[in-house]
C-alpha cells in the first residue's frame, strides 16, 4: 500500500479523535490551533492545485481567503444565516472574483503571472480595507454565526471543529481526484511544456482557469470557515504577507504531494508557537530559517516521510 | 477644483514617480538580466531609508548621511548576493519567491527590533527646508524639487550608461541572452553582481529620500514593492525607459486619483455614494490601468528589445 495513505489515515484518525483526546488533556486552546492549522491547511491545499500540479505561482491566493471570509460576514450582516445558502454566496462571489481576475491574469505566464496575482490580491485587500459599512481598516466583528436548519450546532465547541475537519477531508480528497483525472494530467502537462499540450489540442488556458477558479472557490469555503471560527473578520486576511505564508506552507509540505500541504500547515502552526513561546520576536528566527530551507532542503516534509526513490513530483 | 491644488498634485505625482522610478529601475534590471524575481527589493528601501534615520543621528549631517548610506546599501546589497542569491539564479521561480520572502520577514523584524514599531521621521537638510515660490498663490518646498531632480539624474544616467557604454552594451545582452554572453567569455558573474548591487543602491536611495517625505516604518517597503511590480508590469519588464514613462504615469494617476476620485465621482452620483466608492476606486486605479494595458499590450508599454 501507498506510503502516503497511510500517512493520511494516521493524520486523519488523529483529528477525528482529538475532541476526545483533548480534553484528557484539558486544553481548549490546542484545539483552537488545531483549527487553525486546519483552515491553513484547506487554503494550502488548494494553492497547491495552483503551484503543484498548474506550476502557476500565484501570490496572490489569500485574496481569496479575504472574499470568501467578506463574502459571508456581509451575507451575515445582513440577515442571511443559513450554512448552505453562505457557502452558495461565498463559492458564487469567490469563483466570479476569481473568473474576471484569473482570465485576464492568464493571458501571461511565469513572473508576470506571479507578479499580476500579486497587484490583484493587494487591488482585493485595498477593496476590502474601503468597505466602510462593514469596518473598513479595523474588521468587523460578526453577532450572529451561521446556523444549519436553523440550529446553532456549528458555532464552536466540536461541531465546529467536525465541520472544519470535514471540510479538509473533502478538499484533500477532492484535489487529490482531481489531480488524478484527466483535468489533473492535462493539467500538470500544461505545467512541464505548455507548447506542447496546446499542440495535443487541450485549451491550456481554459484548463488554468477552471484550476484556477476551484482553487479560489476552495480558498473562499475557508475563509467562509474562519468567519465561522473567529467571529471576526478583517483585511489582514487578504495581505500578501499571508499569500506568501501559504507558499511557505505547501513547499514546506512538498509540491503537489498528496499530505504536503496539511504536513506543512500543521508544522507551520507549531513552528510558531514553539518559537513565538521562547522570544516575542520569533520571527527574526523564522526569515532565516525559510531561506536555508530553500538553500539546503528541498522537497518537504512529505519527501523525508517517503521511502528513498518513491514516485510522486517535487519540483 | 482650483489650478493651483492641481498643479500641487501634478508635482506632487512627479516626485512619488520619481521614487517609484528608483525602485523599479533595480527591480526591472534584476528582473531582465538574470532572469530573477526579487521580493526583498522593497526592504531594501526601507533598509536606505533606516540607514539615513540612524547616520543622521549619528552624524548630525544630511548629506553626510545620504553618502553613508548608499555606501551601506551598496555593501549589503553585494553581501546578500554572496551569500544568497547567487545560489538562486538558476533555481526555478518559488524557490526565490520563498528566499526573498524570508529574508523581507528577518529585515522587517529586525528593524521593529532596533527601532521599534513606531514611525520615525527625520527632518530635510536646513538649505533644502524652504520652498520656492512658484507662482502668486503657489509655493512647493524646496526638498520635493530636488528629489524629483534626483530621480531625473539617475534616469539620464541610467539611460546613458546603458546604452553607450561598455557595461550598458553587456547588460543589454546579458539580458537577451546570459548564456551566449557567458561563453564569449565575459565574467557573467560579476556582472550580475554589479547589476544586483547598483539595483539596491538605487533602492537604499529611494528609502533615503523618501526618509524626510514619508514615515520610516517597519514594513514600509513592502506596499511600494508591490506598486513598483505595476510599474514594471506597464512599462515592460527589463525596459529602463518603460519604468521611466511607468512610474510617472502610476505616480501622477495615483496621486491625482486619490484626491480627485471623489470629487470627480460626486459630479455624476449623490455625494455620499461618491464618498463610498471613491477612495476605494482610487487605490483600485494603478491596477486598473495594469490590467487594461496587459489586455491591450501585454508586453507592457516600451518592451526590452529581445527579452522573451
Amino acid at each position: 500500500m501507498d506510503r502516503s495513505l497511510v500517512t493520511a489515515a494516521v493524520l486523519f484518525g488523529l483529528l477525528l479523535a482529538m475532541p476526545f483526546l483533548l480534553p484528557l488533556i484539558g486544553s481548549a486552546y490546542l484545539s483552537g490551533l488545531i483549527i487553525k492549522a486546519m483552515l491553513l491547511a484547506i487554503a494550502a491545499i488548494s494553492l497547491d492545485l495552483l503551484i503543484g500540479h498548474g506550476g502557476m505561482i500565484s501570490l496572490g491566493h489569500a485574496a481569496f481567503v479575504g472574499v470568501g471570509a467578506y463574502a459571508t460576514a456581509i451575507a451575515l450582516e445582513n440577515g442571511v444565516d443559513d450554512i448552505f445558502l453562505l457557502l452558495l454566496i461565498t463559492l458564487a462571489v469567490t469563483g466570479l472574483t476569481a473568473l474576471v481576475s484569473g482570465s485576464l491574469a492568464l493571458r501571461t505566464s511565469g513572473l508576470y503571472f506571479l507578479m499580476i496575482t500579486l497587484a490583484f490580491g493587494q487591488m482585493i485587500y485595498f477593496t476590502l480595507t474601503s468597505l466602510a459599512a462593514y469596518g473598513g481598516d479595523d474588521g468587523l466583528t460578526l453577532w450572529s454565526l451561521a446556523t444549519v436548519f436553523g440550529s446553532n450546532v456549528l458555532q464552536g465547541g466540536n461541531g465546529l471543529y467536525y465541520l472544519v475537519l470535514g471540510t479538509l477531508f473533502a478538499t484533500w480528497w477532492g484535489v487529490y481526484r482531481i489531480s488524478r483525472s484527466r483535468f489533473g494530467r492535462v493539467l500538470r502537462a500544461a505545467r512541464d511544456n505548455p507548447e506542447r499540450a496546446e499542440v495535443m489540442g487541450y485549451p491550456v488556458v481554459r484548463f488554468r482557469l477552471i484550476a484556477y477558479m476551484i482553487a479560489a472557490m476552495i480558498a473562499g469555503v475557508s475563509g467562509l470557515l474562519l468567519v465561522q471560527h473567529a467571529e471576526f473578520v478583517s483585511p489582514a486576511l487578504a495581505t500578501w504577507q499571508r499569500s506568501g505564508d501559504l507558499i511557505v506552507v505547501i513547499v514546506l509540505g512538498g509540491l503537489a504531494t498528496r499530505n504536503g500541504a496539511i504536513l506543512g500547515a500543521f508544522f507551520i502552526v507549531i513552528v510558531e508557537e514553539v518559537l513565538g513561546s521562547f522570544i516575542h520576536e520569533w520571527r527574526l528566527i523564522y526569515g532565516p530559517l525559510l531561506v536555508l530551507m530553500v538553500l539546503f532542503a528541498k522537497g518537504g516534509i512529505s519527501h523525508l516521510l517517503m521511502p528513498k526513490g518513491a514516485k510522486g513530483y517535487a519540483s | 477644483m482650483s489650478t493651483t491644488l492641481f498643479l500641487i498634485l501634478c508635482l506632487n505625482g512627479l516626485q512619488y514617480g520619481m521614487l517609484l522610478f528608483l525602485i523599479a529601475a533595480g527591480l526591472t534590471l534584476v528582473f531582465g538580466v538574470m532572469g530573477f524575481i526579487n521580493l526583498a527589493h522593497g526592504v531594501q528601501y526601507m533598509v536606505g531609508a533606516y540607514l539615513a534615520f540612524a547616520y543622521v543621528q549619528l552624524t548630525g549631517s544630511f548629506m553626510l548621511a545620504v553618502i553613508l548610506s548608499l555606501v551601506t546599501a551598496l555593501i549589503l546589497g553585494l553581501l546578500l548576493e554572496h551569500f544568497i542569491f547567487r545560489h538562486l539564479y538558476n533555481r526555478d521561480h518559488l524557490d526565490q519567491v520563498l528566499a526573498t520572502f524570508g529574508i523581507i520577514i528577518f529585515l522587517n523584524e529586525l528593524a521593529k527590533v532596533i527601532f521599534g514599531p513606531a514611525t520615525l521621521s527625520i527632518a530635510p537638510p536646513e538649505f533644502l527646508s524652504g520652498s520656492i515660490q512658484l507662482t502668486e498663490t503657489l509655493r512647493y518646498p524646496i526638498y520635493r524639487f530636488v528629489t524629483i531632480f534626483a530621480g531625473l539624474v539617475v534616469a539620464l544616467g541610467l539611460y546613458l550608461t546603458i546604452s553607450f557604454t561598455r557595461i550598458g552594451m553587456l547588460i543589454r545582452a546579458g539580458a537577451t541572452s546570459a548564456e551566449m554572453v557567458s561563453a564569449l567569455g565575459v565574467n557573467i558573474q560579476r556582472l550580475f553582481m554589479i547589476v544586483f548591487g547598483v539595483g539596491a543602491m538605487l533602492a537604499g536611495f529611494a528609502g533615503v529620500i523618501a526618509a524626510p517625505i514619508f514615515a520610516i516604518e517597519p514594513g514600509m517597503g513592502d506596499n511600494i514593492l508591490i506598486v513598483a511590480f505595476v510599474v514594471i508590469i506597464t512599462g515592460g519588464i527589463g525596459s529602463i525607459g518603460g519604468a521611466f514613462f511607468a512610474a510617472l504615469l502610476v505616480g501622477l494617476i495615483d496621486t491625482l486619483g486619490r484626491s480627485l476620485a471623489t470629487e470627480i465621482l460626486s459630479t455624476v452620483f449623490n455625494p455620499s455614494f461618491a464618498n463610498q466608492i471613491g477612495p476605494a476606486l482610487a487605490s483600485m486605479l494603478i491596477y486598473i490601468l495594469m490590467a487594461a494595458i496587459l489586455v491591450f499590450r501585454p508586453k507592457g508599454l516600451l518592451p526590452a528589445k529581445g527579452v522573451s
